[in-house]
This record gives C-alpha cells, sequence and structure tokens, in this order.
C-alpha cells in the first residue's frame, strides 16, 4: 500500500511524501492531531460513534477467537465496506470496539494491498500483472483500463482501477478481479463492455467468469458434466 | 484397491468429478463417498491415523515438500490448547491449484482438515484463506456451515470424544502471509511479519500453542490417503515423491490450467503432453518448475523427472508445483524485471538483506535497461542475490534471489547483449 508519492522538492529532488519524510507514515490513514496511543473510550478518551451494524459484525467476528485481536482484519474490512476506505474516522471506530489503538490499527492497514488507506472509486478492478498474465499481454490491459476509466479518475471515479500482484487465476490470463469477481482471459476489447456491466450493476462479463471454467485436465472428469453457475455478484 | 486409472494410467484422485454440479454441497459430496473416511479415521485411535500418515509418505504440497506425518509427529502430546491451520493464502505466482479445489470439492478440505485434527489432537482450527479468494472463501463458508449442521465439525463429532472448532480467516492480501509465521502474526491481527525459526510453529505458534500448518492440497489429500490405505497410497509415484500432485501450468502454454499427475513423470510430458507447449512456431525459453520462486530450468532439462528430489538435484524445485513456461519471444530482462519488482513490493521489510536486496536488484535492472550499465553490474547483481540467501528469517528473499540468479548464470549473454544495444541506444534518453 504505497500512498502516492507527490514529489516535494527538498534537497536534492529526492522523491519526498507530503510529511517531507522520504518513507511513507502512517500520518495518511491517522489524524495526527490524536494521540495514536489512546484507546478511544477507554481511560477518559473521548469515545466515537459506531454505527451498530458495524459494531455487532465486528464484535460477532471477535467471538470467533481465542484472542479478540485476531479479528483486525475482518474487522477493518467490515469498516472499508461502511466507509469506502480505512479512513481515519473507520480506524476509530474499529479501535474503539475492539479495544486496540488507533495506531495498531493503521499498522495493520497499511500492511495489506486490499485494505486502502486513501479514499478510492467504490468499484473495484484488480488487473493482475504478475508473471503469467503479462507474458500473455496484462501490461495493455491496464494501460487500457485506465485509458478507459480516463480523467474521472482523480477521487470522483465510480472505479478503484490498480495493477496487482498475482490473483492466482494464471489460467484465464490476462484476467481482472472486478469486485471481487474473477473473469478471463480478457482483451482490450472486452475493457469498454467489463466497465458498462460494473457501470450498469450487471454481472460482470458472464461468459468469462472463472466459475465457469472446467478444470484442464482431460483425465479429471469420468463424464460430461454441465457447465457451472456463473458467480454472482455486481 | 482400485485406483480410476486413466488412458495414460495416471490415478486422478483429487480431480475425480471435480466438475460435477453441486460437489460443494453436502449431498452429493457424501454420495460420492465423501465423509466416509472421516468415519473409519474416528475408528481408530489418533496414533493409528498418524502411522497411516507416515506411512502414505505425503510431502506438503505448499512449497516445502517437508513430510506431513512427520510435521504432525512434531506437535508435542498431552492436553493443552493445540491449533491446526489450513494455509489458504495462495500467493506464489502461477499458482492456482488450490483454487479450484476450495471452489469445487470444498468438503474434502473439511473432512481432512477433521482427520489431521484428530491425529495432531488439536481442538481448534483455521483455514486461512488469500482475501482475494471472494468467491472460494463464501464456498467454504457454505460448506463449512452444511457440515457443522450435519455434526462434522463442532463438539463431539459423530458421537466420539474429537471435537473441533473450524473459522474461515479471510486475508487481505500480502504475499507474505503464505509463510508459516508470517501467517500466523496475520492471523493474530498483526502485520504480517516472520517469527525467528526456531522455535517452530509446531512448538510455538499460533497464540504461542502448538500448531499444525499445512496447506490446502495436503490436507484434501488426507481423505484419500485414509480411503487408500498409507501403504496403497505410497505406491504411487516414486519412492520419496510418492502419490500424485496438482499441477498449475501456465503462461507461454497452449492449454493453461490444472492436471493432476503422478509424481515422477517426465517433465515434458507435463509441459508439450498435457499443456500442448508453447504457441506455434516457438520454442521454450526457460520454465519455473515450481513458482516464480524456483530457479529456472531451460529446454535441456525437460527430461528430468518431475518429483520433488529430481527437481532438486537439477538446481531447481518442485515447490507449490505450479509451471511457468516462458518462449523465446520474452527477452529475459523484461523477465527478471517483473520478478524482480514482485518481491520488492511483497517484502515486508523486517529483514535488511531482503529489503535493500530486492530493491537494489530492481535499481540495477533498471539501469540495465536504461543504459547506463556495463556487464560488471551482472557480476554485482549475482553477488546481491547470494547475499540475500540464508540470511533472512523467511525465503522471500530467497524467492527472489534463486530464480534471478539462475537467469543471471544461464542467460548471461543475453543480458551481455541487452547492456551494450541499450548503451548504444538508450530508451530514455
Amino acid at each position: 500500500m504505497t500512498p502516492s508519492r507527490q514529489s516535494v522538492p527538498i534537497d536534492k529532488g529526492v522523491p519526498r511524501f507530503a510529511h517531507g519524510s522520504r518513507v511513507p507514515g502512517w500520518d495518511t490513514p491517522a489524524d495526527l492531531e490524536k494521540d495514536p496511543a489512546t484507546i478511544p473510550g477507554v481511560g477518559g478518551s473521548p469515545s466515537v460513534e459506531v454505527p451498530a451494524e458495524l459494531r455487532a459484525e465486528i464484535e460477532a467476528h471477535m467471538a470467533l477467537y481465542p484472542e479478540t485481536r485476531s479479528a483486525s482484519l475482518p474487522a477493518l474490512a467490515a469498516a472499508q465496506r461502511v466507509h469506502g476506505w480505512c479512513s481515519p474516522e473507520a480506524i476509530e471506530q474499529v479501535a474503539c470496539v475492539m479495544g486496540l489503538t488507533p495506531a495498531d490499527l493503521a499498522a495493520v492497514a497499511t500492511f495489506y494491498d486490499m485494505l486502502e488507506t486513501e479514499p478510492v472509486g467504490r468499484h473495484s478492478v484488480y488487473v493482475c500483472t504478475n508473471i503469467s498474465c503479462s507474458l500473455c499481454g496484462a501490461d495493455a490491459l491496464l494501460a487500457a483500463v485506465q485509458e478507459a476509466v480516463g480523467e474521472a479518475s482523480d477521487g470522483e471515479s465510480k472505479f478503484n482501477v490498480r495493477g496487482f500482484e498475482c490473483l492466482g487465476a494464471c489460467d484465464i490470463a490476462p484476467m481482472a478481479s472486478v469486485d471481487g469477481v474473477y473473469v478471463g482471459p480478457l482483451s482490450i476489447e472486452d475493457v469498454p463492455a467489463l466497465l458498462d456491466d460494473v457501470r450498469a450493476g450487471r454481472p460482470v462479463l458472464p461468459e468469462k467468469q472463472l466459475a465457469r471454467k472446467r478444470v484442464a485436465d482431460p483425465h479429471a472428469n469420468t463424464q460430461e458434466f454441465p457447465l457451472h453457475e456463473a458467480e454472482g455478484g455486481a | 484397491m482400485a485406483v480410476s486409472a486413466t488412458l495414460d494410467g495416471e490415478p486422478i484422485l483429487l480431480f475425480k468429478d471435480i466438475d460435477e454440479p453441486g460437489l460443494n454441497t453436502l449431498g452429493v459430496y457424501e454420495a460420492r463417498g465423501g465423509y466416509a473416511s472421516l468415519r473409519n479415521a474416528l475408528q481408530m485411535s489418533p496414533e493409528e491415523v498418524l502411522a497411516q500418515l507416515e506411512a502414505s509418505g505425503l510431502r506438503g504440497r505448499g512449497g516445502a515438500g517437508f513430510s506431513m506425518g512427520k510435521k504432525v509427529s512434531f506437535l508435542p502430546k498431552g492436553t493443552m490448547d493445540k491449533y491446526l491451520v489450513c494455509n489458504a493464502d495462495e500467493s506464489e505466482p502461477g499458482t492456482f491449484k488450490d483454487r479450484e479445489l476450495m471452489q469445487k470439492s470444498p468438503h474434502m478440505l473439511l473432512e481432512g482438515i477433521v482427520i489431521a485434527a484428530y491425529a495432531a489432537g488439536t481442538s481448534r482450527s483455521f483455514i486461512y484463506i488469500r482475501g482475494e479468494y471472494v468467491f472460494q472463501a463464501d464456498m467454504l463458508d457454505a460448506a463449512l456451515a452444511e457440515a457443522r449442521d450435519a455434526g462434522y465439525v463442532g463438539e463431539r463429532i459423530l458421537g466420539s470424544e474429537h471435537s473441533l472448532s473450524l473459522v474461515v480467516h479471510r486475508g487481505a492480501g500480502a504475499y507474505i502471509c503464505g509463510e508459516e509465521t508470517g501467517l500466523l502474526d496475520s492471523l493474530e491481527g498483526k502485520r504480517g511479519n516472520p517469527r525467528l525459526k526456531p522455535p517452530f510453529p509446531a512448538v510455538q505458534g499460533l497464540y504461542q500453542g502448538p500448531t499444525l500448518i499445512n496447506n490446502v492440497e495436503t490436507l484434501a489429500t488426507v481423505p484419500t490417503i485414509m480411503r487408500l490405505g498409507g501403504a496403497e497410497y505410497a505406491k504411487l509415484g516414486v519412492e520419496t515423491s510418492t502419490g500424485t500432485k496438482l499441477v498449475s501450468i501456465s503462461g507461454q502454454v497452449q492449454r493453461p490450467g490444472n492436471y493432476e499427475i503422478e509424481l515422477g513423470i517426465p517433465s515434458r510430458e507435463i509441459i508439450y503432453g498435457l499443456a500442448g507447449g508453447p504457441p506455434e512456431g516457438r520454442e521454450i525459453k526457460c520454465w519455473f518448475p515450481g513458482g516464480s520462486s524456483a530457479p529456472v530450468l531451460t529446454a535441456d532439462d525437460l527430461d528430468v523427472p518431475y518429483d520433488f528430489d529430481s527437481l532438486g538435484k537439477a538446481g531447481s524445485m518442485l515447490g507449490s508445483g505450479a509451471i511457468i513456461v516462458v518462449d523465446d519471444s520474452t527477452p529475459i530482462v523484461d523477465l527478471a524485471m517483473k520478478l524482480a519488482k514482485f518481491y520488492r513490493h511483497e517484502s515486508c521489510g523486517k529483514c535488511t538483506p531482503c529489503r535493500e536486496g530486492t530493491n537494489w536488484t530492481v535499481k540495477m535492472l533498471e539501469r540495465i535497461d536504461s543504459g547506463e550499465a556495463t556487464p560488471m553490474d551482472l557480476d554485482i547483481m549475482a553477488s546481491v542475490q547470494e547475499h540475500i540467501i540464508g540470511n533472512c528469517l523467511c525465503v522471500l528473499g530467497d524467492a527472489m534471489a534463486m530464480p534471478i540468479g539462475s537467469m543471471i548464470a544461464k542467460f548471461r549473454p543475453e543480458f551481455e547483449a541487452h547492456i551494450e544495444s541499450r548503451r548504444l541506444e538508450p530508451v530514455h534518453a
């Protein structure tokens, strides 16, 4: 999770983050005005409002583990679904429910690729650009998707287009994960239809969804089976 | 015991009728003999189950290839909080075999977990699945709910003394969480930084308790072993690599996908026979036998038998069983760059040789590509790789150093030609 580097010309023109450091800090997801070492609502520090549904979901996750801290990934993911990204507000809310400091959770959120620490578009389009996919033309595909999403990409966009590390679907290379639904093999001609499907809330390219794909091994099945139902999703 | 043999005599165990509609539901899975192995296992003592696993010679399918039976036996005996963790964070580039299993036959994995937990004496288990596998995690959750209702998971399973809780834990996208100790930290709700070993997880793992960690395919093979019997299973494959293996073939081949093979068949048969070889008119330049972390082999190595020890002798490894084929249309420098950038992005930053080594390798490759390098840079780059290997807590750095080192060793003339051509015609002038 690398926040976009804003080049601040200090000495020698080394690219620096807005806070002047050459390494990404955690000032982006958290509010520097607040003491990150206090747990909201504990020891006199002000509590924060947490939506009841989010609180219930986080508490349900916490109940599954011998140590409640284990729930921090599912909890942050749940907060991200509510807030759109792991905003300082979202992290405060999770911290309040889990009894952790916001710093603990910000450290976790910045580590994982799927937890966003900057505002992003609602619909994620992860284009796999790892070896197998790039051997099959993934870099051109990513460029095409980015171009098609286009100018609106500056925060206003509905899309969060990213080149992603191996998504584990090299048999349908080049491929993309659109809001968690795997589609491939994609050609550049598929891009407009893909984006239209997302905009219209339809299942994305149903014929190209991974769920419909049979095992490649010709010896795998003792008989011909009909195709699987496609993955749902919008 | 009958093994469904096919035309070429390859036994199909995990992939038998994998595409049958509804195999992901309990009804169909039970109709195909599902959970019979669990019933049998619960009639035996945990020691007898363990003996079957050891007799099978099953080696871990996740990458390291360590004997599964031995791993189970390393867990201390006695009553204490012990854990079983299924590693479903399949993020090694080129690997997608576990995805197919979890999506189409989730109950096979659940059954394997319950049996393995019985042998190891654990009462809590977790499946750590990578966050990108949304559909597969949903499938597992649905299957788990069915299995719980049917009494295959939970308190006093099928009336026995064995109890097991199971949680499907979704990750959030980090390659390093496929490393077993990084996975444990992530499962504890922290950043996925690997831990110092020893103590190994079997002694001190999740929540400091003894923990058995196995790959999806390893655990999914357990019901088959119990059905056939360990000794019968060991007859498949070759002496030190028994059984069948799911192989994911991708890259520049005609029929990419998952294939179930008997270990020990020639690699050529997999790449050309099953996957159809490279596209018309192209030749194989190099191939990764076990995911992008394995040192590359060339067209000269195609007759190496595909098993753990033969590939090791050939200077590479079987790893996760992911073959990536690269044909002669791809420049080796591009391939090295792709690899190095991936490992730079995924290095957790805990150990200096890996954090700095991956970064500097990318910078040196960029220099080669921009025409500012000299052939001496190749020696520096090779020495950086050597200094990463064995000097970190985990093998992520090694996973870059080994393939890049092997590329420099095997394709040095091409690197040198690339340096020279870019020096004469700089791209970013």
